[in-house]
């Protein structure tokens, strides 16, 4: 029994001992050094379940997800890699999803990935030989079955705990729970979610995934984050695609003596609707840039209190 | 032409028809050359003006609302990315609606394959680029790479 513990990732066993979950984001570097990950990883490392390492998000080249996750693992955090089908063929994704086990990396995410045109190479091929939801059946393929998408037999059977992404809060609406099930269907055991800043929207949300019993067949992390001023909301919403944030937030920065700490409270309060939902897991937070924030987030909305880490 | 894309129920009628249609002649399609041509040449100038075909050769448009999901800049056969804008425009193209918000609308709206939208695609084998969508199906070609991918 301890054995096949052992085989699950951190992150796995908080999210079956039934406890909330907290996973966040860090920036990649544009370094080849180990301290520059270390560096980043440091405010977060040791309180969160599990930090995503990116893969070239926004299509901006940085430390590959690869990279920065074993420098994380190797430094005795838990990450989560990021791998999108924008800059790979299936080729490629499959030696890279080899190489992450071997590396002990058993938290992968696999997403469609940003349009080249939003990064700082607009000019390149964009790939997309396969669809997320390709990649999460592939993966599983390659764990469960322990072969290639050519059928080709593997030596040994890689581990994954299997992540996929979703975007509640983008058209087309009621579809949205319909794509999550085939992200589920095709073995997604957890799911983050992208920012939230429109509660009713992300209520409607769960409503219909409880309703066709998606919750209860993977772990649900609500994506968050502390907007730094009303400016920088507008530069988000306007430049990072899929990220919604309604008028109303942005007005109530505006009108805020100290933005900041405005926005602070903002997710707070999201943190704690969020968690109070019935289906909700934990939460994901990606803090661009104010990741001194983080510790501040989890103390205060006391998400960690309780927790038990010997599971 | 376009006129047609704004009935996705009559559009999947002529598909089913098609596909009757093409079966009876399945044994002189399947062995000759000439007609295989043909069929290339009938997909380029039908299907390209109605969905925009892409000639990707696997043809799953029954399936994505009469829509053909290769448009898609991203090239998705499962449903729409996590960057569709908020006036449902493509995270890509901002000047055009994303293939997937009218895929799932027309999908709606058609009583025969409406739901096969929540059906798993395989991925594209890329070696049928070109070739006839209408042959790959009848000599079992399509359906072989589905049912590899759905086992
Ligand atoms: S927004 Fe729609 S059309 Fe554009 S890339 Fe995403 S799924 Fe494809």
């Amino acid at each position: 029994m301890s054995g096949q513990l052992e085989e699950q990732s951190k992150l796995e066993r908080v999210l079956r001992s039934g406890q909330l979950a907290v996973t966040a984001e860090i920036n990649s570097p544009d370094s080849s050094l180990p301290e520059s990950v270390h560096r980043n990883a440091l405010v977060l490392g040791s309180l969160c379940d599990g930090i995503n390492a990116t893969d070239a998000s926004g299509a901006n080249v940085h430390l590959s997800s690869i990279a920065v996750s074993a420098i994380l693992q190797k430094a005795g955090y838990e990450p989560v890699m990021q791998i999108s089908c924008r800059d790979r063929n299936r080729i490629a994704m499959q030696g890279d999803l080899l190489g992450a086990a071997a590396l002990n990396i058993k938290n992968v995410l696999c997403l469609t990935g940003d349009g080249v045109q939003t990064g700082d190479h607009p000019e390149a091929k964009s790939v997309f030989d396969m669809d997320s939801i390709n990649l999460l059946k592939m993966t599983r393929t390659m764990a469960h079955e322990g072969r290639f998408l050519s059928g080709r037999k593997l030596e040994s059977k890689p581990k994954f705990f299997l992540g996929a992404a979703a975007n509640p809060f983008v058209p087309p609406f009621d579809f949205r729970p319909l794509r999550l099930k085939k992200k589920i269907d095709a073995g997604a055991k957890f799911i983050q979610t992208q920012y939230c800043f429109d509660v009713p929207r992300l209520k409607t949300y769960m409503d219909a995934v409880n309703d066709m019993g998606l919750s209860e067949k993977a772990f649900i992390l609500i994506g968050v984050g502390p907007l730094k001023s009303a400016k920088s909301a507008q530069w988000i919403r306007s430049n990072v695609p899929g990220v919604v944030i309604p008028d109303a937030i942005i007005r109530r920065l505006k009108q805020a003596k100290d933005q900041a700490a405005e926005g602070k409270k903002i997710c707070l309060e999201i943190v704690q609707q969020a968690i109070e939902m019935p289906g909700v897991k934990g939460i994901h937070i990606m803090s661009y840039g104010q990741e001194e924030l983080v510790p501040e987030i989890i103390a205060e909305s006391g998400i960690l209190d309780n927790r038990n880490n010997n599971i | 032409m376009t006129m047609f894309r704004l009935h996705p129920a009559f559009l999947e009628l002529i598909y089913k028809s098609t596909v009757v249609f093409l079966n009876l002649g399945k044994p002189l399609i399947l062995r000759s050359r000439i007609i295989n041509r043909g069929l290339i040449f009938a997909e380029r100038l039908f299907k390209k003006p109605v969905f925009d075909c892409q000639m990707c050769g696997q043809c799953v448009l029954h399936n994505t609302g009469m829509t053909c999901p290769m448009t898609c800049p991203k090239s998705l056969r499962n449903g729409p990315c996590g960057g569709v804008r908020n006036n449902g425009n493509c995270e890509v193209k901002p000047e055009m609606m994303c293939v997937w918000v009218t895929a799932w609308e027309r999908s709606k709206q058609m009583p025969i394959y409406g739901r096969n939208i929540n059906a798993i695609m395989a991925p594209l084998d890329r070696r049928l680029q070109d070739t006839s969508a209408w042959a790959n199906q009848l000599s079992g070609r399509t359906e072989i790479i589905q049912d590899e991918w759905s086992t």
